[in-house]
């Protein structure tokens, strides 16, 4: 009875996607310029997007709310991109990434998207250098690659600590040489405010300069979004200030059904939350973890010394620490997947072992003593010293890290005054990314036709859990390699329809609407600023709706966020006015969004009675505190349709998942 | 590390939009961590301004964690503040003391024109990008392997030192002649250490130079303040670098 229609194509899955493209309509390049694509978001799935239309040459127009497009979230992902080149001859394949991306899903996602994933990761590599993506490099000139976490090779391509960075400003080359060219028309400081449908197809937008306050109208044969996760609706987390839900949300709200909104990326090693004035959290990246070991003390008497000052990490005895990862899953150790991690990291601070010195307690250790020795070790015998004193050991290994990890360690360092080089990182578990997103085909069309959604946006490839250094990778294979196809299919039927007018009433409606919402929200004239809605969702959310979830929370967090939304509605106080600058009324538009996503993520949750991935229900796990997932009742993606302000009235679609070229297995670790 | 609180005076650039007159306000902030990093102090005293019913003070900022270079401010009279190699995001309160007085302004350049308050448009940076900023290659499924050209490691890294660059500003800011040399030569020098870079080498200097100076950006006079403020410690090798690959081009042009 699902209405979802997921257009897998047909044949093995080796050739689903070859064939699909060969059969695939086109559209002729002396037909190209008279379409006209709107692409919202220039992170790598945007970028990457409207500088391959733009080089086809369809006439584009990008937009970004920051002041370059250079600026967006991407630019701070710090460990990697995966892809199976197999350099280093680990036995990598399309298939190997292919398996370990389903695996590290936990068996929640679309295999024949991830399968095509795969596939093209390997072309993402190629292009990027040929681009002058400065990717680190071996001795012998070649490129190098280090491990993440969940996986057995070495298949992860980095630039130091910088690699999202490496790689934005790499498409934001291309989108750079695409705007001189004039062929993509660049809106810097532009946000989306609502998508236009005529005859029920995507057609336009509505925007807001940020500049001016001025609202615009623009128009298209198609609408790209590409505007990033929703992982600020816990208001801490790792993204990016302005990360936010509503561009993806204004076409939900317009027919684009949402996907697995519960499945929220809890990521292992951040800096700890230190007081209540913080506006976010910093990942400490995932590759520290090729070079770090994990631990706490044994004795809950030296985790309280540790707290209160009166002991130091390094006065704490080898076998007085616990290695924890490496005793529960020797097979993975420090490397299993970042749900696993991040729930064990949150097991030892329940108990008590946790030591940092906050609220909470909540804190572990990220320790780089030993490979300092090690690695210092083995420089010293390739520099043809045998005998190398602890000193020499010492200070090369500390060079070692700093090459690696440099930038790493400065910014641990300045943002909380400790040298990790001498004692080891604190850390602890926080939001970073979202699984769940825009319900999308194969084509990575939305339910509203000609409106497509890329990246972190759309739910299609990672499942219940993301594997590190995969995000990247997905965003630049929907942007660079599918998207130009799947596009032009849908494309090959507007070559004669012109281009669409916007002094039409759809248009007049749509802006309309816009106005009255910001004019309504500007009449509030309350007494609480946006950022106190925002923090407050923020520990609802992380509280009921975060790591580990029951019952009871959920219900609560539902009820909880209805008064809270209520409440905004009635109390919030934005100054200013409509025709300026006004960094809150953008934020409360935003805010406004996030609280209906949030009540949304908890009915998904609570729907979802299972533990998968990233999504912990307290009532189902085992003795050992494993998630228990139900493959015979959930095996399913949950796509919201979107009815009004309060999502209990949301109605659920299920696309059933059907595995057939991997066997469906408990996902182990151990 | 204990968090202390201190108690500061802060004298802010306000302006309300590119057309009118701007002023130093005073404004006492107090209770402020000195966990806190400097835009979280920001965030502070907008929130208190917000309880006043008055309005806050606009900055642009986003990521946090130094790298998207949103961020910007001339804290004290240097760009992003007292601290070597730190974004203003990046900046703690513990660099401050009880009682100082902190004077917060926007970057001041002809090139970077004042939007509202600390805000200033850096849309020139994007146009010289745009100018030449870039390799010329097409998306395909097809471009050579990965691996078909090795490059040296030495290369290799300096290449990434110089593609470093946030394209925050400051290297003008801090510059006498606003001159916007060192966030040019970073770029340039990135794709001349490149063999990727090779082909378009002469174009792209000649395009992007061309395109700084119809910015308005100021002439270089080596007096190094822009790598002494870099947050990202780019280096003025980088300039040197670009005026050779500039001067080689206009040798070979020539013939
Ligand atoms: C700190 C950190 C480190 C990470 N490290 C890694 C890593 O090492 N490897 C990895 O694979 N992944 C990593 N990730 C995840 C990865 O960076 C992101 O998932 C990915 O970059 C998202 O890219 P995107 O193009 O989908 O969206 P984004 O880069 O978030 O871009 C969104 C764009 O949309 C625009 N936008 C949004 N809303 C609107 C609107 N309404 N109107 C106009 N424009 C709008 C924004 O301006 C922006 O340009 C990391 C994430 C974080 C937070
Ligand atoms: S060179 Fe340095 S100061 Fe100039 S824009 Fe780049 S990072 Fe900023
Ligand atoms: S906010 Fe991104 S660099 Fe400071």
């Amino acid at each position: 009875m699902s209405s979802l229609d997921s257009k897998i194509p047909n044949g093995p899955i080796e050739k689903k996607w070859t064939d699909h493209k060969n059969h695939m309509k086109l559209v002729a390049p002396n037909n190209r310029p008279k379409i006209d694509v709107i692409v919202i978001g220039t992170g790598l799935a945007g970028a990457s997007t409207a500088a391959s239309l733009g080089e086809m040459g369809y006439n584009v127009k990008s937009f970004c709310f920051q002041d370059s497009p250079r600026r967006a979230h991407s630019i701070a992902a710090q460990g990697g991109i995966n892809a199976s080149k197999n350099y280093q001859n680990d036995g990598d394949s399309t298939y190997r990434l292919f398996y370990d991306t389903i695996k590290g899903g936990d068996y929640r996602s679309r295999e024949a998207n991830v399968y095509r994933l795969a596939e093209v990761s390997t072309n993402i590599i190629d292009q990027c250098v040929a681009q002058g993506v400065p990717f680190a490099r071996e001795y012998g000139g070649l490129l190098d690659n280090r491990s993440f976490g969940g996986v057995q090779v070495r298949r992860t391509f980095y630039a130091a600590g910088q690699t999202g960075q490496q790689l934005l400003l790499g498409a934001y080359s291309a989108l750079s040489r695409q705007i001189g060219l004039g062929r993509v028309k660049m809106y810097n400081r532009h946000e989306m405010m609502d998508v236009v449908k005529v005859d029920g197809k995507a057609r336009g937008i509505i925007a807001r300069n940020l500049v001016t306050g001025e609202i615009e109208r623009h128009s298209a044969h198609a609408v790209v979004i590409a505007s990033g996760g929703y992982g600020n609706v816990y208001f801490l987390s790792t993204n990016a200030m302005g990360s936010n839900v509503s561009a993806a949300w204004k076409i939900h709200k317009r027919g684009a059904h949402f996907a697995n909104p519960c499945y929220v990326q809890i990521h292992p090693t951040c800096i700890p939350v230190h007081g209540t004035n913080q506006s976010k959290l910093t990942l400490m990246s995932e590759s520290l973890r090729n070079s770090g070991r994990i631990w706490v003390p044994k004795k809950k008497e030296d985790a309280v010394a540790i707290r209160e000052g009166k002991m130091q990490p390094t006065d704490i005895a080898e076998e007085n620490r616990d290695y924890y990862l490496e005793r529960r899953y020797p097979a993975f150790g420090n490397l299993v997947p970042r749900d696993v991690a991040s729930r064990a990291a949150k097991e030892r601070c329940d108990e008590g072992y946790g030591i940092e010195a906050n609220n909470t307690n909540e804190g572990v250790y990220l320790d780089f003593a030993s490979e300092i020795r090690s690695k210092g070790k083995q420089v010293a015998y390739a520099k043809g010293d045998h005998d190398p004193s602890d000193e020499k050991i010492i200070k090369l290994g500390k060079e070692w890290i700093e090459e690696k990890y440099g930038n790493l360690f400065q910014m641990y360092q300045q943002i909380t005054d400790q040298n990790p080089y001498e004692t080891p990182m604190k850390i602890y578990p926080a939001v970073h990314y979202t699984m769940g997103g825009v319900w999308v085909d194969y084509n990575l069309q939305s339910t509203i036709p000609g409106c497509f959604v890329a990246g972190e946006a759309n739910f299609s490839d990672h499942g219940a859990n993301r594997l590190g250094a995969s995000a990247l990778m997905q965003g630049l294979a929907d942007g660079y390699f599918v998207l130009p196809y799947t596009i032009a299919n849908y494309l090959a039927n507007d070559i004669r329809t012109g281009s669409i007018p916007t002094d039409t009433k759809e248009f007049d409606e749509a802006e309309a609407e816009v106005k009255s919402s910001i004019d309504n929200l500007l009449a509030v004239q309350g007494s609480k600023s946006v950022d106190s809605f925002h923090k407050k969702l923020g520990l609802i959310m992380w509280n009921k709706v975060g790591m580990s979830r029951s019952e009871a929370g959920l219900k609560d967090a539902i009820s909880e966020l209805r008064t809270l939304r209520e409440d905004f509605y009635k109390d919030v106080f934005i100054p200013g006015t409509a025709n300026e600058m006004n960094a809150e009324l953008e934020k409360a538009l935003r805010v406004a969004d996030l609280l209906e996503l949030g009540q949304l993520m908890a009915l998904d949750s609570l729907n979802r009675d299972e533990s998968c991935g990233g999504h912990f229900r307290e009532e189902y796990q085992d003795k050992e505190g494993e998630t228990l997932r139900d493959d015979e009742n959930f095996k399913y993606v949950a796509a919201w349709e979107y009815k009004d302000r309060d999502a209990k009235n949301s109605v659920l679609h299920k696309e059933e998942l059907v595995y057939e070229s991997i066997k469906i297995a408990e996902r182990n670790y151990k | 590390m204990a968090s202390k609180f201190i108690n500061i005076t802060l004298k802010v650039w306000r302006q309300k939009s590119a057309g009118t007159k701007g002023n130093l306000e005073t404004y006492k902030l107090d209770k402020v961590s000195t966990d806190s990093s400097f835009l979280e102090m920001l965030d502070q005293l907008n929130e208190q301004l917000i309880q006043a019913k008055k309005e806050p003070v606009a900055f642009d900022h986003d990521c946090r964690e130094g790298i998207c270079g949103s961020c910007s401010l001339y804290i004290n009279g240097r760009a992003h503040g007292p601290q070597k190699h730190t974004t203003t995001c990046q900046l703690h309160m513990r660099s401050f003391k009880d009682g100082d007085t902190i004077y917060i302004e926007p970057w001041r350049s002809k090139a970077f024109p004042i939007i509202k308050d600390l805000v200033v448009d850096r849309s020139a940076f994007d146009r010289i990008q745009q100018s030449g900023g870039f390799v010329s290659v097409n998306t395909s499924g097809n471009t050579m392997d990965a691996n078909a050209i090795p490059i040296p490691k030495a290369d290799a890294d300096s290449a990434f030192e110089a593609a470093a660059c946030i394209g925050c500003g400051a290297c003008v800011a801090s510059c006498k002649n606003s001159s916007a040399m060192l966030f040019v030569g970073a770029k340039v020098s990135q794709y001349s250490l490149l063999p990727q870079g090779q082909v378009e080498s002469k174009d792209r200097v000649q395009n992007m130079v061309r395109q700084m100076d119809e910015e308005g950006f100021g002439n270089c006079t080596n007096t190094g303040a822009c790598e002494i403020e870099c947050p990202k410690g780019i280096s003025l090798e980088n300039i040197a670098r670009m005026n050779r690959e500039f001067l080689k081009s206009n040798l070979s042009s020539e013939k």
